[in-house]
């Protein structure tokens, strides 16, 4: 195995590890905990100290595990995202991701900073917002399960595939 | 209806499901 790809595929898991785990950390734990916090006032622990450092390390890790993945894709970059024969189980899984990254930034991102107050906004602004960022949250937990299982069979596992 | 991506395990479940559809679709349409 050459140098580069094995780094580049030792970053992509460290990455996608911290990514995809604080994913499910926002879903399993800090989006119910926030409803309990909310109940009894103390969703500001969370909301001021917890979720904006959380919201750093995912926001930033989605980008180092897609530039990990295009390294590791190199001169197959193109053949996966075109679902070439033979790329494309690693093609649907890396559209997968591409798709999960432009939800972090362009959804999830732009409207928790309005929730944390990052960025002014009305209370109807929050509400929608809150919304908004909740549903492209989940939506990239459901594409995290067909992602994995496309990322880990799709080339090292060709079995899977009959190839 | 019920958005199913408001629940866990209706985001786990449609998750799945789409495994299965993308599985098919690149095992019969793609490889």
């Amino acid at each position: 195995m050459d140098l580069v790809p094995a780094l580049a595929r030792w970053l992509h898991f460290l990455a996608g590890v911290m990514w995809i785990g604080l994913l499910y950390y926002f879903n399993f734990v800090q989006v119910p905990a926030l409803k309990a916090a909310a109940a009894d006032g103390t969703a500001a622990g969370i909301t001021k100290h917890v979720a904006p450092r959380a919201l750093l390390y995912f926001r930033w890790s989605a980008v180092v595990t897609w530039l990990a993945g295009a390294a590791i894709l190199g001169s197959n970059f193109i053949g996966a995202f075109t679902l070439q024969k033979g790329l494309a189980g690693i093609g649907i899984g890396a559209w997968l991701g591409t798709i999960m990254l432009f939800n972090v930034w362009a959804l999830i991102w732009p409207n928790q900073q309005k929730i944390l107050g990052l960025t002014p906004a009305t209370d109807e602004e929050k509400n929608k917002a809150r919304r908004v960022a909740l549903l492209a949250s989940r939506t990239n937990m459901m594409l995290s399960i067909p992602m994995l299982f496309f990322m880990a069979g799709g080339w090292s596992h060709r079995a899977l595939f009959g190839l | 209806m019920k958005n199913p991506l408001d629940s866990i395990w209706g985001t786990i479940i449609c998750g799945l499901i789409l495994t299965v559809i993308l599985y098919i679709a690149v095992k019969n349409f793609l490889m």
